[in-house]
């Protein structure tokens, strides 16, 4: 009776970890969307504002002290402010020279991760990241991070939304849709995608925060470019500009791979099959449904 | 009244002169069109007031205000509105939201007021109800819900209208209002900027179709290989353009 009771509590585990990864990956691909969905913008860089949040929340966790919270916005912060960096010159580019420059952007900061070694340690990484606490109140077990990560989804999710349907949101489908008729109609398009870029930045270094917090160790390898296109993935599978798109993606992209371990594979076959998987899974999604399972708004124009 | 002025515009793409030493004062109200073979610089004389194009040298002044090297987006806050030749309408939107699109000031485009979407209920019914009376103004009312995409030619340029209108523009600078529309609906869309002329507008049209300047133009501009050949009354200068044509054939 012991071994089955401990069984199901590590079942309990297993799934509560994949709904805290869900989470994360939804605000991930939520504020992607934002800029990519909505706005028309396809950055690489996303998962580069993930890891300056990570890496901002561990360093000051870490060296200072400072609280989940405190640390969060400050990371935040960062992120919208290194976002200038490449929305100012680069938001003037058309569509494909765009992704190219984010990816740029995406290597140059994960080098900076990668190599800053008295500040990131490099390859070796931060760990013994102090599990959050909230106003005084400890999150220690596995559906205290669920509740969190599903705090920060849905905060994700308000922000985007609300954006989304307000006039400002209206202004940035149109400029995914004519740029050129928008400026026309007396729009500052260059502030509109900055700004999208900055909120879009900000609540992806939010999810780098939260994780850091949860794993408790970070390195560079989470925050590489295949990261970034992942969260693509998650947009484009789920439906890019789309309401319940982006969470859709999200889920199915953290839970399917997941699905393969009980297939009974060797660890290394999983993690290739999974590569395979995530291709062949985007490909149909391209010739089948190239606006994702619920969207409207297809990349392939 | 602001008036809109080009002292010697000139612009040229790869050594091809599209407009040379472009020298006009526009009245501040009537009609003005911009007539001439293809390739003669009409459109690009559009794009330099609406700054699309930046001239290689020369100016242009909306009253005292020197605006030649503005972007876009700060011409139209100006007051100086512009359609496209190929007819630019977010076409996903339905036709009100390209409307509302179009309107000037809205504090909801702010982001603070996106995220914090409060106190902002009667600036959109204002902002709804001002579309829906364009829309009304221009034969749209019942198509407000319609996706601009699927509206006939005809009532795309009506609505292309509706959103220059929909800026406060003083000025409309039409790159072809009727061309490609039938002629009921050519006849309404004339009689549409004759209303806009009366209500003190500028409105500045290129246009191939002789009979819709002929109809409502009270000056017109020839132009050739970006040089103007003829200006003044429509009669003289299309006499003029119709020698042209007959030389050219």
């Amino acid at each position: 009776m012991e071994d089955l009771f401990g069984g199901r509590r590590f079942e309990m585990e297993y799934l509560l970890h994949i709904f805290v990864l869900v989470g994360i990956y939804t605000v991930l691909a939520v504020s992607l969307d934002l800029l990519a969905g909505q706005t028309g913008l396809l950055s690489i860089a996303h998962a580069a504002f993930y890891g300056l949040g990570a890496y901002a929340a561990a360093l000051l966790a870490g060296r200072l002290g400072a609280p989940f919270l405190v640390g969060t916005l400050i990371g935040m912060l960062v992120a919208i402010l290194v976002s200038f960096l490449v929305s100012l010159p680069s938001v003037r580019l058309h569509d494909d020279y765009l992704a190219i420059a984010t990816f740029g952007f995406q290597m140059i900061i994960f080098s900076i991760f990668n190599n800053w070694m008295g500040l990131t340690h490099g390859p070796l990484g931060i760990s013994g990241i102090p599990h959050p606490s909230i106003f005084g109140w400890p999150i220690r077990s596995s559906a205290g991070f669920v509740a969190l990560a599903a705090l920060l989804a849905g905060f994700a999710y308000l922000v985007v939304w609300r954006i989304a349907t307000s006039p400002f949101g209206r202004v940035l489908r149109a400029i995914r849709e004519d740029q050129v008729l928008t400026q026309a109609m007396g729009k500052n398009t260059l502030w509109f995608k900055v700004a999208a870029f900055a909120i879009s930045a900000a609540l992806a270094a939010s999810a780098g925060s939260l994780y850091a917090h949860y794993i408790t160790y970070i390195d560079p390898t989470s925050f590489t470019v295949i990261e970034s296109i992942l969260v693509i993935s998650m947009v484009i599978i789920g439906g890019a500009g789309s309401r319940w798109g982006p969470l859709l993606g999200a889920a199915i992209l953290v839970t399917l791979p997941e699905a393969l371990r009980f297939l009974g594979l060797p660890s290394s076959v999983a993690a290739s099959l999974r590569q395979i998987i995530y291709g062949t899974v985007l490909l149909i999604m391209m010739m089948v449904r190239p606006r994702g399972l619920v969207g409207k708004y297809g990349f392939g124009r | 009244m602001a008036t809109l002025r080009c002292e010697s515009l000139s612009k040229s793409f790869d050594g091809v002169q599209a407009l040379a030493d472009f020298h006009f004062v526009f009245p501040s109200a009537g009609i003005t069109a911009i007539i001439g073979p293809n390739g003669a610089g009409k459109t690009t004389l559009i794009n330099l007031m609406s700054g699309f194009l930046r001239p290689d040298s020369g100016r242009v002044f909306f009253g005292e205000r020197e605006i030649t090297l503005f972007v876009p987006h700060k011409i139209a806050r100006l007051g100086i509105a512009r359609t496209f030749q190929d007819l630019r309408l977010i076409l996903q939107m339905p036709a009100l939201d390209n409307v509302l699109l179009a309107r000037p000031g809205q504090r909801g485009e702010r982001l603070f007021y996106a995220l914090f979407p409060f106190g902002l209920k009667e600036e959109e019914v204002r902002n709804r109800a001002d579309a829906i009376r364009l829309l009304r103004y221009v034969g749209l009312e019942e198509k407000a819900g319609a996706l601009a995409g699927e509206l006939s030619y005809g009532e795309q340029k009506l609505l292309t209208l509706a959103c220059c209108l929909a800026t406060e523009a003083k000025v409309l600078l039409l790159d072809e209002p009727v061309a490609g529309v039938h002629p009921a609906m050519a006849l309404r869309i004339l009689d549409l900027l004759r209303e806009l002329r009366d209500d003190g507008k500028l409105v500045v049209f290129i246009e191939h179709d002789i009979s819709a300047v002929r109809r409502i133009a009270e000056q017109v501009i020839l132009l050739d290989h970006g040089k103007i050949i003829a200006q003044g009354v429509p009669n003289e200068v299309l006499e003029q353009a119709e020698i042209m044509e007959a030389y050219l054939e």
